[in-house]
């Protein structure tokens, strides 16, 4: 009967019931849908780079590292040498390694030098491997495979020819431009740095760097493009490796932090990039701060709408008491009416939003590479809509206590 | 006796020298029917208060079917209310946007002996009270003046209170749903063997009642 009294009562206040109810489900939709979008932002930073046990580079700080091996930002402090490389990738615990070379650019797009071990090995989400959205990996020297981001930016497709500059400024002028690159590949959209980055392999860096001297100029002709009696580069930027098992990665981490050769140092992508977006933590508390604002707003807001319905209620007051209710009794109704629309804004607001996923998450996956799922109810989510609901019912005291004492003080 | 009021005085004021009600002795026995008049603002709706346990009075003691209200908390006159006294008023005497029988079920509600028969109960008195099975769902506020009036006496004796209090409850309808109202309701009660306590300034009334009271001389009676 309680229940039934409470939403008859908010039924016969339709108009305001429907609106503070519109903007409960507001709240709950920007709140869930913003504590989505921060995990799945999250989850998806952090795995920019997966499968890949540890990252080398030159002994540095471990961010920088990170910073220029993943997300080509920075510069190395240091390169490694191809005989320091050769040693750990021959190792016994070593399954696979993929080596990156940096320093050159594209029109503001950088360039990696690599292997095709990076399209075997490299996955990045969920041990999602690199896809092709057209044509295959590198072959030839002067091959040239696009991120996906690049190709759609510098509208380029197969055949296009693509002239690298050393350094990173666009406008460089130290141009390789007697070779030019053709592209082979465009790869899918990942959502990661590698959508930006322009890949080669690492003899076509090298092949670039020696000028004419090491291959006749003729050789480099798209018609015959050479494959691979190619010197070995002195050194490389970094590697990434695979382990046979992963239970050696901190044994093989500390055999390469303490390399006797020259000074090295490896990383755990994973660690390391959870590391990163810590110090990014202000970005995640402003957008909490907000959604938070929005809920308080919406939850004050019902709290106006029903401290004004009191002062319309004065009779109804008098006749419940007349028929015995107490105004504890009166007190539970409002806050039961508060708590109803909290609950119905939650539904709505939550529907809505996993609506609008569903509907939107392909594009949005494409578009930024963040993959929302649907699991709205994570613990963290729940953990929210409780602190929803005693925000409602704090906020609801106020007309439910207005409501007690009128009810205390009748007639 | 059913109501029994020694030494009551009453002032909205705290400070007041003046009382509003000030009564030395006055009693209401089994199966009395008392018509109350007076001037309006002499304090009758006051008085109605008093007993249902709704005001306290600054001195005296009040008691209801030989229980003290003034010594009850306020959960404890609550719980009593609901379970021994109706109470019906001049208007708003149902919630507007419950209908009929949600509105009878609602009073059930509070009582203690909370049965499961109450229905049964409603809609035979509902049906006693001559409304029409097609309007028992329609909310409260859809009811005719008169109709409303009728159901709210269901609504007051639906936990089968031992009193029934009225203020003014004829008051805003015509003289033939006045008659009807009245011939209904004091059927039930006289069925029913209860006590009714009922305001009104309509003298001509009076036929229908025991016995009839100014509040005049309720409040000067000398102890
Ligand atoms: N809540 C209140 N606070 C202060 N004074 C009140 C309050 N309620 C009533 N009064 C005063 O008490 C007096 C008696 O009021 P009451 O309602 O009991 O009169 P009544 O006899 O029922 O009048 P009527 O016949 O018009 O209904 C009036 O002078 C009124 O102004
Ligand atoms: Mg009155």
């Amino acid at each position: 009967m309680f229940l039934k009294v409470a939403v008859s009562s908010l039924v016969s206040r339709k108009g305001s019931a429907v609106m503070t109810l519109m903007a409960i489900s507001v709240a709950i939709f920007v709140l869930l849908g913003i504590e989505q979008i921060r995990q799945q932002a999250r989850e998806s930073f952090a795995s920019t780079v997966s499968g890949v046990d540890l990252i080398v580079g030159a002994k540095t700080g471990s961010l920088n590292l990170l910073l220029y091996s993943v997300f080509r930002i920075g510069s190395p402090t240091d390169n490694i040498s191809w005989q320091a490389y050769r040693e750990i990738a021959d190792a016994d615990d070593v399954a696979w390694t993929i080596p990156i070379s940096l320093g050159d650019s594209h029109k503001g797009y950088r360039v990696v030098g690599t292997t095709e071990a990076f399209f075997k090995y490299f996955s990045f989400g969920k041990k999602r491997r690199l896809a092709f959205y057209k044509g295959e990996a590198f072959e030839g020297t002067f091959d040239a495979v696009l991120g996906s981001e690049v190709a759609t930016a510098l509208g380029y497709s197969m055949g296009t020819e693509v002239i690298l500059a050393h350094g990173l400024a666009s406008a460089s002028f130290t141009k390789h431009d007697n070779q030019p690159f053709v592209v082979v590949g465009v790869l899918a959209p990942t959502g990661t740095p590698v959508d930006h980055t322009i890949h080669v392999r690492l003899e076509g860096i090298e092949a670039i760097h020696a000028g004419g001297s090491k291959v006749p100029i003729g050789a480099f002709a798209p018609a015959n493009r050479p494959t691979t009696n190619f010197s070995e580069p002195e050194s490389i930027t970094a590697f990434m490796l695979g382990l046979k098992s992963r239970m050696s990665t901190f044994n093989v981490q500390r055999q390469i932090n303490e390399f006797a050769g020259e000074p090295l140092m490896a990383i755990l992508p994973g660690v390391a990039l959870s590391e990163l977006w810590q110090t990014m933590s202000i970005f995640e508390n402003v957008l909490r701060l907000i959604s938070a604002l929005v809920l308080l707003a919406a939850v004050l807001g019902m709290g106006a709408v029903l401290l004004a319905s009191i002062r319309e209620r004065h009779q109804e007051i008098h006749l419940l008491r007349m028929m015995g209710a107490s105004p504890f009794y009166l007190f539970c109704l409002v806050e039961m009416e508060a708590l109803i629309l909290c609950l119905l804004g939650m539904l709505l607001g939550g529907v809505c939003l996993y609506t609008a996923l569903f509907v939107t998450g392909d594009a949005i996956f494409s578009r930024f590479g963040i993959y929302l799922d649907a699991t709205l109810l994570t613990p963290e989510a729940a953990l929210m809509l409780v602190v929803v609901l005693l925000a409602t019912l704090v906020a609801a005291a106020v007309p439910s206590l207005k409501m007690y004492t009128s009810a205390r003080n009748i007639t | 006796m059913v109501v029994q009021l020694t030494g009551v005085q009453f002032s909205y004021e705290r400070d007041c020298q003046k009382q509003l009600l000030d009564i030395a002795h006055w009693g209401v026995k089994r199966g009395e029917r008392i018509l109350i008049h007076g001037p309006s603002g002499a304090g009758k709706t006051t008085l109605l208060h008093i007993m249902s346990g709704l005001l306290t009075c600054t001195r005296g003691e009040v008691s209801v079917m030989d229980q003290r209200l003034d010594q009850m908390s306020v959960q404890q006159r609550d719980q009593f209310r609901a379970n021994n006294i109706g109470c019906v008023f001049q208007r708003f005497n149902l919630i507007p946007y419950l209908n009929a029988i949600d509105n009878i079920g609602l009073a059930h509600s509070f009582s203690a002996g909370g049965s499961g028969q109450w229905r049964d109960e409603a809609t035979a008195l509902l049906s006693a009270l001559m409304i029409d099975r097609g309007d028992w769902a329609k909310p409260a506020s859809n009811l005719s003046m008169g109709q409303q009036q009728r159901v709210a006496i269901a609504r007051a004796l639906i936990n089968s209170p031992a009193l029934l209090i009225a203020d003014e409850p004829t008051s805003s309808l015509d003289s033939d749903n006045r008659d009807n109202f009245l011939s209904l309701l004091m059927e039930l009660i006289g069925k029913r063997d209860m006590t009714l306590i009922f305001v009104s300034h309509d003298m001509a009334l009076a036929e229908h009642f025991t016995r009839l009271e100014a509040l005049s001389e309720i409040t000067q009676r000398p102890g």
